[in-house]
């Protein structure tokens, strides 16, 4: 099988470029080719400029703009022998076949024999783009179709012909899921494959029934939105997302290529509204706007959306619905209801959920790949045929009857059972053969779902537990909302350390929800601090404190596996792990001072010693109290792992995984690496300098105030954590404790905790999930 | 007494911190390959060398140690040569010629080599460990007050507008360029080898630059502020050297001495207004000369910021036609430690060249000090 080292992308456009940055994220160097433009003096213009939007990109393309320097920028008409030296060729160029077959002749002039050359292609059959084309060419090719934005979207669908040379797909698969961290979806060579096939069908749908039924587009995306598990944005925001001008485009071409009988032709129109936008400069959120808007005028930002009836925008109204609220997260309730919400969340999703069942068998190899598809490329909690479950195979059934909806030969097979089903703790799902077979996992892939499925915790309580993941191995989960840290975490964390002690060599933490942990918990804080519980608060602080300390000084290795967001408490429990294992997409910092606090938890006391202990950074008492203040006092998050690692949240010994299912696999074989001969750190002893630091730090953010940076209340928050970060009246000459640091941070906390500062910015935090600039 | 004279003046390429040509150079490999320069350029015998004296606004990291010392041996001088190493914030290197002069005023040496160098991409202003004293700072705040503060105050006291500050600042960059263009810096520039290859131009001027285009900038301290990025000098890495010897030795040795000088002072004013330092310390200079203002031909005054310079010039009653006339540090740049012989070096050749009697260099000092030089024709 092929190892791939070195890519080459052709074509620096939005996917090419993103793709090319993405290949970057995982070290691995990618030459990135586009034309030449007409009359251009730096003939590599294209591609340098593309790199360089790249940077200032948010959310960014790259993991760390460091590795910006692994993409090679050049042209088409100087650079494309370089790509001999590339064992994947990605074409990424615009979508006309007599402009992709002339720049395949080219490659495969100059590539290296057994290199993969393979297409991002949304709209071009496999077999139209290898028609003509030499047989060595066409066995090495193939379809890699990437989401947008490509860091980001976890799904690549594959796509294979008869003629593919073994070993060519496993070789991208293999590279895509280790190094890239992506889900690999092998597809046939169908229109649209698996992902847009269903995805268009279903936005055609939800527009035209939209219109016809009259609904605005927030009572639209209200009901196309939480009751089935689909992101908020809906249907009409996430065209504005894609970019309303595609649709068109992308529509006709699938009505083109699909074959008369297919149930699209009947809900496919042209619509003059979509027209008019795009004509208008309403292209989504890259032109003025879609069917959503911020409308300026008068200084002011209001949110607008257009009347799907007239065309004309008007003051967005929150859509409500009763039946929405009323489902809740209830796909049926939901499709139940009699309101207009209701018809049309029957219509929109019965209609969809009936396409998904009559692609599948010729799309896709099974049913959970046109699951995982949907939730990876959509982003859609749950896959279709999940959803159907949850809806019920029968009654979905007997809505489609009623509605005059064919009802697919799959989903009559699958009538008065389930597409999944669990036998001995084992998943099964249904074949098209109408058999149940055992849902398997990629080699050296863990999840704790499956874990859970097939055994009982070991200990825990309402907040969290504690799992056996073989070989000596235990798995602390969080499970409260958005992974909130409260006493009961606190209590099972306690738990587990004694738990672990007599049963387990090594213990992980790790969870599946999509935030590792946001934080402690502040609505019960607030709660504390309205009824003036002081004690309480303080008492909560100090077991945090001590818990987390327990966990650094335990006698086993503790590794801990985020992913998503790790905030607050959440980064501080990280902080007191041996290693951590995280997923490359892991958004971690000490946000305290954006509700008024300072990290207490051992947070101001981890980062002073990181940064004390680096060898590579400045020596004297002042310096890494000073970049621990800079790092907290504007809250910084690390936007990625590697991020992370440049701020010390994470040590640069610290390990990244790219593909989230292998995160638990990774982050154990730390653990179980750590085991043999494992001794607790030792505690650390601190030289801080003091008020002359604390001085120091307070002038600069009177800086950052007279610029209006800083706010008022910013320097009360930043006046605390200097004072924890001086390492209080300490004198240059003495020691300090790491009890020493835990007592000065307790005592910040509390000072701060009373403050009516404070109070309004946790207030505003849980109200609007924004940040009180107080 | 015996008279001291300027003998020779070379400096590095300027270029900002952190993103210019020399950002991968250390301090003490840069300011030794412009001694060295220095040496080779005027001919001195280097046994003759009493001292190095180098001037640097924040002695630690690689402008630790003594650094002067050390460059002494990187520059391949004789271990006979001394080297101190002397602070004086901005004035540092201007205080090493000062220290040269009063040297061979007593008979304390014949030929000394005056330098002074700043990588502000490898040592940050402030060092990497600022610690104030409290009491101090909590009796008198403005004893460590931001050095873009004190601009502030400047142009308020004085009346500054954003726009003429501006406007300064683009006249600064248009003389640089226009200097730059006609090649009146290849003279006094060391080409400085580094991995990445020659680096022989300056790197902080902007031609392009326009009051416009300034107009646009955000205030850079102060949120109602008058002063910007563009109103300031930038951070920059560079380093300067001038050959000071006693005139007789000039004379004796078949050196070109470019201008002699006539007199000095520092003096101190309020540190919330640093940037008038020059004013008082220019008068007293003059007074010490026996001149006034009016008899000066040429003068080379620090642009730290626009309003200081501004404020100094008009204060002082100086002809702004005569002052930096290839630029000034906005335009050129400001490495703290080099700036001090950069100008008192660039006064003496200016007068060499382009005629006239008196020169006069000055700047101000972060803490509230200015320091000036009187140089006379020869």
């Amino acid at each position: 099988m092929t190892t791939i080292k070195q890519v080459a992308v052709i074509g620096a456009g939005v996917m090419g470029a993103g793709i090319a940055a993405h290949i970057a994220n995982s070290g691995t160097p990618v030459l990135l080719l586009d034309i030449v433009p007409e009359g251009a003096k730096n003939r590599n213009a294209v591609a340098e400029g593309a790199v360089a939007k790249m940077l200032k990109t948010d959310p960014a393309p790259f993991m760390s703009k460091r590795v910006a320097k692994l993409i090679t920028c050049g042209n088409i008409e100087d650079d494309l022998d370089k790509i001999a030296k590339c064992d994947w060729v990605i074409e990424a160029v615009i979508e006309r076949l007599d402009i992709k077959q002339d720049l395949y002749r080219k490659i495969d002039a100059v590539r290296a024999k057994g290199s993969v050359v393979s297409s991002n292609t949304s709209t071009i059959p496999l077999a139209t783009l290898i028609d003509g084309m030499d047989e060595s060419f066409a066995q090495d090719f193939i379809i890699t179709h990437f989401f947008n934005p490509p860091r980001y979207m976890r799904l690549l669908e594959l796509v294979g012909s008869g003629v593919t040379r073994d070993g060519v797909i496993d070789a991208v698969a293999d590279f895509a899921d280790r190094k890239l961290g992506k889900t690999c979806v092998t597809c046939h060579d169908e229109p649209g494959f698996i992902a847009n096939r269903l995805g268009v069908y279903w936005i055609q749908a939800a527009m035209v029934e939209a219109m016809d039924r009259k609904l605005t587009v927030e009572e639209a995306d209200s009901v196309i939105g939480r009751p089935f598990g689909i992101p908020k944005t809906g249907v009409f925001g996430l065209m504005d997302l894609v970019g309303l001008d595609l649709m068109p485009h992308v529509q006709s071409s699938m009505a083109g290529l699909l074959g008369k009988s297919d149930p699209f032709h009947a809900i496919y129109r042209e619509s003059e509204l979509v027209s008019k936008l795009i004509s208008d400069g309403y292209t989504g959120r890259k032109g003025k706007g879609g069917f959503y808007r911020l409308n300026r005028e008068g200084g002011q930002k209001v949110k607008e959306s257009v009347d799907l009836q007239t065309g004309e925008f008007a003051k967005s109204e929150k859509a409500r619905l009763g039946s929405v609220r009323a489902a809740g997260k209830d796909p049926r309730k939901m499709m139940e209801a009699s309101d207009k919400g209701g018809q049309y969340g029957r219509a929109v999703m019965g209609k969809t959920l009936a396409y998904a069942a009559f692609i599948a068998e010729a799309a896709a190899n099974s049913i959970v790949d046109v699951d995982d598809a949907m939730k990876l490329g959509y982003a859609w909690k749950t896959g279709p045929f999940e959803l159907i479950d949850a809806i019920g195979v029968d009654a979905l059934i007997s809505m489609l009857e009623e509605d005059g909806v064919e009802v697919p030969a799959l989903l009559k097979k699958a009538a008065g059972k389930s597409f999944y089903k669990v036998k001995d703790g084992e998943l099964y799902y249904l074949g098209f053969d109408g058999e149940y077979a055992k849902v398997t996992r990629p080699d050296g892939v863990i999840l704790l779902e499956d874990i859970k499925r097939k055994s009982e915790r070991v200990a825990g309580n309402r907040a969290a537990s504690l799992w056996d993941i073989g070989d000596g191995v235990a798995c602390l989960e969080f499970h409260t909302k958005m992974n909130a840290l409260d006493s009961d975490v606190l209590g099972a964390i306690k738990t587990s350390i004694r738990t672990v002690k007599k049963q387990f060599k090594a213990m992980v933490i790790y969870n599946e929800g999509s935030n590792f942990s946001a934080g402690a918990n502040l609505g019960l804080a607030l709660f504390a601090a309205n009824i003036a519980a002081w004690p309480e608060i303080e008492n909560l602080v100090e077991t945090g404190q001590e818990t987390y300390k327990a966990l650094k000084y335990s006698p086993f290795p503790v590794v801990g596996a985020p992913s998503g967001l790790a905030l607050g408490g959440g980064c501080e429990v990280l902080l007191h792990c041996d290693a951590v294992q995280a997923h490359g997409e892991t958004y971690i910092g000490l946000v305290e001072p954006g509700v008024g606090l300072i990290p207490a938890w051992g947070g101001c006391k981890e980062m002073i010693r990181r940064w004390a202990e680096n060898p590579k950074f400045v020596k004297g008492p002042m310096a890494p109290s000073a970049k621990a203040f800079e790092i907290i006092s504007v809250a910084t998050v690390a936007k990625s792992a590697m991020e992370a690692k440049e701020n010390l949240f994470f040590r640069e010994t610290d390990g990244i995984t790219m593909n989230r299912n292998r995160l638990l696999a990774d982050a154990k074989e730390r653990a179980l690496s750590m085991v043999d001969g494992y001794e607790a750190p030792e505690e650390f002893t601190y030289r801080l300098p003091g008020e002359a630091a604390r001085v120091a730090f307070e002038m600069a953010v009177d800086g950052f105030h007279r610029l209006g940076k800083a706010t008022d209340y910013d320097r009360v928050v930043a006046g605390e954590l200097a004072k924890v970060l001086a390492g209080g009246d300490t004198d240059v000459t003495e020691e300090l404790s790491e009890d020493d640091i835990l007592e000065l941070e307790r005592e910040g906390f509390m000072r701060l905790v009373r403050n009516e500062g404070t109070m309004a910015r946790v207030e505003h935090m849980l109200l609007t999930g924004k940040p009180l600039r107080n | 007494m015996t008279n001291a004279v300027i003998a020779g003046y070379v400096r590095s390429p300027f270029t900002p911190a952190r993103k210019g040509a020399l950002a991968k150079v250390r301090p003490d490999d840069l300011a030794a390959q412009v001694v060295k320069g220095l040496v080779e350029k005027t001919g001195i015998d280097p046994n003759a060398i009493e001292d190095l004296i180098l001037g640097c606004a924040f002695p630690e990291g690689e402008q630790g140690f003594n650094v002067a010392r050390l460059i002494t041996f990187i520059a391949g001088l004789p271990r006979s040569v001394g080297g101190v190493t002397v602070n004086r914030f901005c004035g540092s290197s201007m205080q090493s010629i000062h220290q040269a002069a009063g040297a061979i005023a007593i008979g304390a040496g014949d030929v000394f080599i005056c330098a002074g160098v700043e990588s502000m991409t490898r040592v940050p202003m402030m060092g990497f460990n600022p610690l104030p004293n409290p009491e101090l700072y909590k009796a008198m705040p403005e004893a460590y007050m931001g050095m873009g503060d004190t601009a502030e105050n400047v142009a308020a006291k004085y009346s500054l507008t954003r726009a003429d500050q501006e406007a300064f600042a683009v006249e600064s960059h248009k003389r640089a360029a226009s200097a730059q263009a006609a090649g009146k810096f290849t003279d006094e520039i060391i080409p400085i080898q580094t991995k990445d290859g020659v680096v022989s131009e300056d790197g902080c001027i902007r031609a392009e630059t326009t009051a416009e285009g300034l107009a646009d900038l955000k205030p850079a301290f102060k949120a109602d502020g008058v002063v910007t990025a563009g109103t300031s000098s930038p951070l920059t890495d560079g380093a300067s050297a001038v050959l000071v010897c006693s005139e007789e030795y000039a004379a004796k040795n078949g050196l070109t001495p470019i201008a002699r000088i006539k007199s000095v002072a520092v003096d101190g004013c309020l540190p919330e207004i640093m940037g008038i330092g020059p004013i008082g310390a220019s008068k007293k200079a003059l007074s010490r000369a026996g001149l006034t203002s009016a008899d000066i031909d040429v003068t080379e005054l620090n642009e730290a910021f626009s309003s200081q310079a501004m404020a100094s010039i008009s204060d002082l009653g100086l002809d702004g036609a005569k002052v930096n006339i290839d630029g000034g540090a906005l335009a050129i740049g400001h490495p703290l430690g080099a700036t001090g012989a950069r100008i008192v070096g660039k006064a003496a050749a200016i007068l060499k060249r382009d005629g006239g009697k008196y020169a006069l260099a000055s700047q101000c000092i972060g803490g509230g000090q200015g320091i000036a030089t009187i140089l006379e024709a020869m």
